[in-house]
């Protein structure tokens, strides 16, 4: 017998179910319970750049809106900064950049309000200070320059739970007034049906003065949207 | 050495989309394959939350509802570590649970089982993990419930459980059983993992050298994230 690496294994992965708001948002399952529930404030007081809201609903394969789901969303701020200590640098104070919402139980509409976020270099490892210099070569985070490391356009991070899907669905959500960091988004480029790409497009309008993006997620059916394994 | 992208998920150890033993996966499963990502930066961070974000009574499910005694049910306390692949433990990582009851139902409108709520016990709790990757919480073992699937489906006792970790492709649901559960076996959310050694790393072990004596039993359930790569050798990626 050869030697034995001892590695563990991952824990396996379960459905959310159709209570996870009881865990996760126990105001929408219909009680108070924490001092404060996370995930309300995405971007904070302070944070610069475009405040917009994004909306839309989840849509299962009979064409039929999912009225209990949990999605969450992960992003940088205008300045394509997460905040982590990875992320690339400081952040605004407040902003977290991360979210959480439910879909309505009558409508299966969600919506959250943020702030744009801004282009992202794939792998930065850099203080904001030298990020702009850092960004006309495109190191990767563990600093390897590498000119195929375009920046990624403006994006969302998306993760999907409900009753239903066995393991959380990952995806991205880009903005349609992007065009032409979108045309080359190394992520958007990955995939290989161009047809498939504008599932993950949002589409811009003004409600009130503010941009609203529009983001339904198929999750079955024509025009399914684009899920990574990440 | 620098650290690099998190482990591949073994997707096989995982359930697939579409599971047709548990129905409502039938039209919500994706059908065509998952893009695999090499990870970006968008992917190896992930939410940070500190003690400023919970309170300390929030892993405390007999005490954090209760406004007229405890609820009623068996005290136990369910505790282990949050580990990677790789043995290390995850510090300072926010693990949420939620759970029916001991009768079975859960604290939600659209919960309509017939067994009663508990005025005390609210079902849900939330904790960071120490320096050690170590949690706990107090609460009280959940009931076997039914649910519509087939005519006569019941869930096991479980209590939900999720977790972040460091970086958004770590982040986890899942759900803990109890061992000697007779109904494991017969549950088609378990049986949607094609794994049976993933399965068994599912249910917590009873743990008595943690029991509180005339108190509590313990229960001993460790999570494990996805590990992650060092960079020993910075070759430039060919075709990259
Ligand atoms: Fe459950």
């Amino acid at each position: 017998m050869p030697q034995t690496l001892n590695y563990l294994r991952e824990t396996a992965s379960q459905t959310a179910g159709p209570y996870v708001h009881i865990g996760l948002a126990p105001g929408a399952a219909g009680f108070d319970i924490y001092r404060q529930e996370l995930g309300h404030d995405i971007a904070g007081p302070n944070a610069k750049g475009e405040r917009i809201r994004v909306e839309g609903l989840v849509i299962d394969g009979t064409g039929s809106p999912v009225k209990d789901v949990l999605l969450e969303v992960w992003q940088a701020n205008a300045e394509g900064i997460y905040a982590h200590p990875e992320g690339g640098g400081d952040v605004e104070e407040g902003f977290r950049g991360w979210g959480r919402v439910i879909t309505d139980f009558e409508t299966g509409e969600w919506g959250f309000d943020t702030v744009k976020p801004g282009p992202v270099v794939p792998r930065a490892k850099m203080t904001s200070g030298v990020r702009q210099a850092v960004r006309e070569s495109h190191p990767d985070w563990m600093g390897r320059a590498d000119e195929a490391h375009a920046p990624m356009a403006p994006h969302l991070n998306f993760w999907i739970v409900a009753r239903g899907i066995n393991i959380g669905l990952n995806t991205r959500m880009y903005f349609e007034d992007e065009a032409e960091d979108n045309a080359k988004d190394p992520v958007i480029n990955l995939i290989e049906w161009e047809r498939r790409r504008a599932t993950l497009i949002a589409r811009r309008s003004l409600r009130d003065g503010i941009p609203v993006y529009r983001f339904d997620i198929r999750l079955q059916g024509e025009d399914e949207t684009v899920f990574f394994d990440i | 050495m620098k650290p690099a992208e998190y482990y591949q998920r073994d997707r096989r150890l995982h359930p697939p989309a579409l599971t047709p033993d548990y129905k409502t996966s039938v039209a919500r499963s994706p059908r065509y394959s998952l893009i695999s990502l090499q990870q970006s930066v968008s992917e190896v961070t992930g939410p940070v939350f500190g003690h400023n974000d919970i309170d300390p009574i929030d892993n405390d499910l007999i005490k954090n509802y209760a406004t007229a005694g405890d609820p009623i049910g068996e005290r136990i306390i369910v505790h282990g570590r949050v580990l990677d692949e790789d043995g290390r433990p995850v510090p300072g990582t926010l693990v949420e649970v939620w759970q029916a009851n001991a009768g079975g139902r859960y604290r939600h409108k659209k919960d309509t089982y017939l067994a009663p709520i508990d005025p005390n016990f609210g079902g849900c709790g939330r904790t960071i993990t120490d320096e050690h990757g170590y949690y706990y919480f107090r609460t009280v073992k959940p009931g076997a419930y039914p649910w519509r699937n087939w005519v006569n489906s019941w869930r096991p006792a479980h209590i939900h459980v999720s977790v972040f970790g460091r970086a958004f492709s770590q982040r986890l649901i899942t759900q803990l059983y109890f061992e000697g559960d007779p109904l494991i076996p017969h549950c088609p959310i378990v049986q949607t993992i094609p794994d049976p050694a993933a399965i068994e790393q599912l249910i917590a072990k009873l743990d008595l050298n943690a029991t509180v004596p005339l108190d509590s039993v313990a229960y001993r359930f460790d999570i494990v994230l996805r590990g992650r790569r060092s960079t020993l050798f910075e070759n430039r990626l060919e075709g990259n």
